[in-house]
């Protein structure tokens, strides 16, 4: 019996979470325009969703963005990871707490903030603006993923490997990088997650001037919005939950990993170290 | 292994673009050339000041829902088969993955005065409620968006506790509302602490919520900061609610770190 009602709790909480994602995946086989009636099962959304030049262009701006942005951030915060490692206790402590920053300040400060800062310098809102800050709010993620592996490593390899003749270029990327390497990995996923996932950053960045997905979504909220982004959402919903399966399979902890949540709770193991 | 230069791309970009925007920031807020602490007052003053107790008290409303919710549900997924709790996990991690404003927006076609709900109620016999629109629906909306972010800290600190507590607590003859209250509620006292900051913060600044689902009736703090941006040009003003917002989020750190002394924590 409590067996029974603990489950049920759970699917109740669940079902909660699901409906309205329900609601936006059973839509888009609708073939009325609008969300308030059900005109029969039509796939005709799918088919216009691929001529849409505006939501094709806002998914490119999207992705290119959050692989560009957690690429350049993976590499700057691996870097970053390397050095810090090498500071002394307040310099580093003062650099992993301005890193908290952009983690824990509210996304709208965040990006007004950067929005004042390209006013200031007078550099025209856009992709460039857009990248900057995804690139910002990714870094603290990145760098920190890769710190905690770094403190793990045992040195004394790295110094067997000088000792072996390897010049320091080659110990780093033949020792090192292999020992970092998940860290790096789980950095650039929870980057690019973060990066996809962004509104109110890239909103207040671009001053709106530039439509990623979540920007174009916001400015057609209000008057409605079209029902291929629904086939959109419908379609990214199915491609998520393949790529989970398929990495669930190979390593579980790349899941746990997943926004802020998690990686919070990363960097306090990380800080209970210290 | 150890070469400090590393460090100077990061430093310099963390300069640039986390600290630089900041004093910006703070500078727009106190009046640029001219020091004036104008901006600042008008931020503490008649409905700008109400519209932050307001929202602090929606947030706070927010935060409890959640918890009283989502702690329930992080107790009984630990408490689950390492399978299964891997699953509910899983599935509960799952939704944040679809545009957030999509998910706000779909609750609009759910709690329209034609939508599924109402028409769930008038199958029933009750008849159609005003649901959108609401401080209810900005208030759901909320709790929606943000419950995952309070389950899983709470999850992982149960988690990680150790069995045998528990069993020594029962053996040293406590019951199960003492073993609760004495040994597993302080133990997840982290993970509540890291949900709450994790859910009360974004609350407190959301607009997009409000807009959707409150229909713009009932303004939070981010209404107020993005209006000042976007609607009347007045960055000195908006600079000055940002810099409110951010002293809002040191004073919240500097209290996490006093409660959570031993660093056990899953904040900073």
């Amino acid at each position: 019996m409590k067996g029974f009602f603990r489950r049920f709790y759970i699917i109740i909480v669940l079902l909660f979470l699901y409906v309205p994602i329900l609601t936006l995946i059973v839509f888009s086989f609708n073939e009325s325009r609008t969300m308030a009636k059900w005109g029969g099962f039509s796939l005709k959304w799918y088919g216009e969703l691929f001529t849409d030049t505006t939501i094709l262009n806002a998914l490119f701006v999207t992705l290119s963005i959050a692989v560009l942005a957690a690429l350049i951030s993976t590499v700057i915060g691996t870097v970053a990871a390397l050095g810090i490692n090498s500071l002394g206790k307040r310099a580093k402590s003062m650099l992993i707490g301005v890193s908290y920053i952009p983690m824990v300040n509210a996304d709208i400060v965040t990006g007004v903030s950067m929005l004042l800062l390209f006013i200031l310098l007078k550099v025209p809102r856009g992709y460039a603006t857009m990248l900057i800050a995804h690139i910002t709010f990714c870094l603290p993620y990145t760098t920190l993923s890769v710190l905690p592996r770094l403190r793990g490593m045992d040195e004394a390899l790295y110094e067997a490997a000088l000792d072996m003749g390897a010049t320091p270029r080659q110990a780093l990327r033949k020792v090192v990088l292999p020992d970092i390497m998940p860290g790096i990995v789980t950095g650039f996923i929870l980057a690019f997650t973060l990066s996809f996932d962004d509104f109110v950053i890239s909103f207040f960045s671009t001053q709106g001037v530039l439509p990623n997905l979540s920007i174009y979504i916001y400015s057609m909220a209000k008057k409605g919005i079209k029902p291929e982004i629904n086939a959109l959402s419908a379609i990214m919903f199915v491609v998520v939950i393949t790529l989970l399966i398929i990495v669930n399979k190979r390593s579980p902890d790349v899941i746990a990993t997943r926004k802020k949540v998690k990686n919070r709770t990363s960097t306090a193991q990380y800080e209970e170290q210290e | 292994m150890k070469n400090k230069r590393y460090a100077l791309p990061y430093v310099i970009w963390a300069l640039l673009f986390i600290i630089g925007p900041i004093i910006i920031t703070f500078f727009y807020a106190f009046g640029q050339e001219h020091f004036t602490l104008e901006y600042m007052a008008k931020a503490f003053s008649g409905s700008y000041f109400s519209v932050f107790l307001d929202s602090i008290l929606i947030a706070l409303i927010v935060t409890v829902i959640c918890l009283a919710l989502g702690y329930p549900a992080a107790y009984i997924v630990s408490r689950m088969q390492a399978g299964t709790a891997r699953l509910a996990i899983i599935l509960m991690v799952l939704p944040m993955w679809i545009n957030f404003l999509l998910r706000t927006y779909a609750w609009r076609a759910l709690l329209d005065d034609n939508g599924l709900i109402n028409q769930l109620l008038m199958a029933v016999g009750i008849p159609a409620q005003q649901l959108l629109y609401t401080q209810g629906a900005v208030i759901m909306g909320l709790m929606y968006d943000f419950l995952p972010f309070m389950i899983l800290p709470i999850y992982t600190a149960l988690q990680k506790m150790d069995v045998s507590l528990l069993e020594a607590s029962s053996d040293l003859g406590a019951g199960r509302v003492k073993t609760f209250t004495r040994v597993i509620f302080p133990l997840s006292l982290p993970g509540i602490i890291s949900g709450v900051v994790m859910v009360f913060m974004p609350a407190l600044t959301t607009f997009v919520v409000t807009e959707l689902l409150g229909g713009g009736k009932y303004n939070m703090y981010g209404d107020l900061i993005t209006e000042q941006f976007l609607v009347t040009s007045n960055w000195n003003f908006g600079s000055a609610l940002a810099v409110v917002m951010f002293l809002l989020m040191l004073v919240s750190m500097v209290v996490i770190r006093r409660i959570d002394k031993d660093g056990e924590g899953y904040l900073l």
